[in-house]
């Protein structure tokens, strides 16, 4: 046997031998590469529309100098991306989401990196203090990202119109997958799951509102994987959309 | 079946290490088997808290191999033959003995909590309580009183100063179970935001992977909770509503104060 000596339990060493930070690194990686390519995508300001498909980082476009306006309440005067004035609220929506949250704590500020093993900062405040404070914001992100959808809906019927006929695409099949996700995305929040019901303390004689939190409860339990197969496929619709209107893609297509 | 090789740590609340102790290890064996196999044969004096063997009194709380759990319902044949397998009390309470911890800090908590307050009966002189009503908060009372989501919370396992502002998952499963409960009239919003500092809680989810009756903590108590803090401190339009329909806003005290670093 080995001798004891003074460490005290709370200084020993992380026990944890297994690849605990596996899961981190994958985060990292791709919320990190979402990131960087929708930064790009989004201030491009070029590449976004490919007749029928309107790329879903641009809907609405709400400027007079988009290539294909939906709802031009901006003048010319915006000479800047039109999406740096639509990114902002699903991006909202996506930073104060609890799923992501708990990933973001996580993978990029180790607080902590997995269960059981060591935070990296001395001192914690949670989300006590300014700016972590403005996540109790995030029924409003809400509100804001689930009208956006109306848009993004109406961009789909769009993608199945293919000069006044009726047609599909493999862009349209894309936008459309899309939308589903997007509002399985929404459908399926915390904060939806809350308003909708969630607030009461007894559902006797509250019938729709039962059903409502009851429908909100099954979805909300796989939020997590409608937060990240609607983040990848939102990313995968743009390049595929810019690629088509680079010329790069040839969109395969029937129309009848 | 060949000697099995555990490392327990030893000590107290001065201090200690892991000592290694080989001991034969029969099929079906749970590590809280192991550990009675070393108090039998190897070290009389190995303090370990346990009673009843099946999952569901919550003593045998500890880290096997730094993983918060249940000795009783951790399987030895979960780890490799040639596996390095440590055992140690749980990191967040005081150590008293071995793998015994005092974990008073929970009690002096849960005093803390306003009790059940039942509502006024119906006219007929009954209480009602709906099937709906009672699904819901049922989840809440499988919580066996283990304290591994306390063990795994960063917010006191690795900010020992927080403990005084914050109490923990296992109390705000508590307080959801009281909060949601439909006959419930006490009211404890303003207390689980300044007393209890949800705020704290950054929803990273620990606290759900370990408990051992499965209980979604965050998804169905912390969340809701932070929603309904929301709503009484932060939604500007909640607050109009109230104000409209004429409610008083209750006395809110302030935001506890982390402590500087």
């Amino acid at each position: 046997m080995t001798q004891a000596t003074a460490v005290k339990v709370r200084d020993r060493p992380a026990e944890r031998t297994d690849f605990w930070w596996v899961e981190p690194v994958v985060i990292v990686a791709v919320l990190g590469a979402f990131v960087l390519y929708s930064m790009y995508a989004g201030l491009a300001g070029t590449n976004y529309y490919f007749e029928p498909y309107l790329s879903p980082l641009y809907s609405p476009c709400i400027t007079a100098n988009c290539v294909h306006p939906t709802l031009p309440i901006v003048g010319s005067y915006w000479n800047l991306s039109p999406a740096i004035l639509i990114v902002a609220f699903p991006l909202a929506f996506r930073v104060t989401c609890y799923y992501y949250r708990r990933s973001y704590y996580r993978a990029f500020f180790w607080s902590p990196p997995a269960c059981a093993v060591p935070d990296a900062r001395k001192s914690y405040a949670g989300e006590t203090r300014f700016p972590f404070l403005a996540q109790n914001l995030h029924r409003y992100a809400l509100i804001f990202a689930t009208t956006l959808l109306i848009f993004l809906w109406w961009d789909v019927f769009l993608a199945f119109n293919f000069n006044g006929h009726f047609g599909i695409g493999l862009g349209s099949i894309l936008m459309l997958a899309n939308v589903i996700l997007l509002s399985g995305y929404s459908a399926s929040c915390h904060s939806l799951r809350y308003l909708v019901g969630g607030y009461l303390d007894s559902f006797h004689g509250k019938s729709l509102r039962f059903r409502l939190w009851s429908w909100a409860n099954t979805l909300n339990a796989r939020h997590a994987r409608w937060a990240w197969a609607s983040l990848l496929v939102v990313g995968s619709t743009d390049a595929y959309i810019r690629l088509l209107a680079m010329g790069v893609l040839h969109d395969p297509r029937i129309v009848f | 079946m060949p000697d099995t090789q555990v490392w327990v740590w030893r000590g107290d609340a001065s201090g200690g290490d892991f000592m290694p102790y080989r001991v034969e290890a029969d099929e079906g064996m749970v590590v809280l088997d192991v550990v009675h196999r070393i108090q039998a044969e190897k070290a009389p004096d190995l303090a370990v808290r346990w009673n009843c063997k099946a999952g569901k009194c919550g003593s045998c709380s500890a880290e096997v191999n730094g993983h918060p759990k249940l000795m009783c319902m951790t399987r030895m044949n979960e780890f490799a033959p040639d596996e390095h397998i440590t055992i140690s009390p749980v990191k967040t309470f005081p150590v008293i003995k071995d793998l015994v911890t005092d974990v008073s800090f929970n009690y002096e908590k849960a005093k803390t909590i306003p009790p059940f307050k039942p509502k006024p009966r119906d006219p007929d002189g009954k209480r009602r309580m709906y099937q709906e009503d009672v699904e819901r908060v049922q989840e809440f009372h499988k919580c066996i009183e283990c304290f591994l989501c306390q063990d795994v919370c960063h917010v006191i396992r690795d900010h020992e100063e927080n403990k005084e502002s914050f109490s923990g998952p296992r109390f705000f499963v508590r307080l959801a179970a009281l909060e949601m409960h439909p006959l419930d009239a006490n009211e404890r919003i303003d207390l689980i935001r300044a007393k209890h500092g949800l705020g704290f809680c950054n929803i990273t989810k620990c606290c759900t992977e370990v408990c051992p009756e499965d209980i979604h903590i965050t998804d169905n108590a912390i969340i809701p909770l932070k929603e309904r803090v929301v709503s009484a401190h932060y939604d500007p339009i909640a607050w109009a509503l109230r104000r409209m329909r004429g409610k008083k806003d209750e006395f809110a005290p302030p935001e506890p104060k982390p402590p500087s670093a």
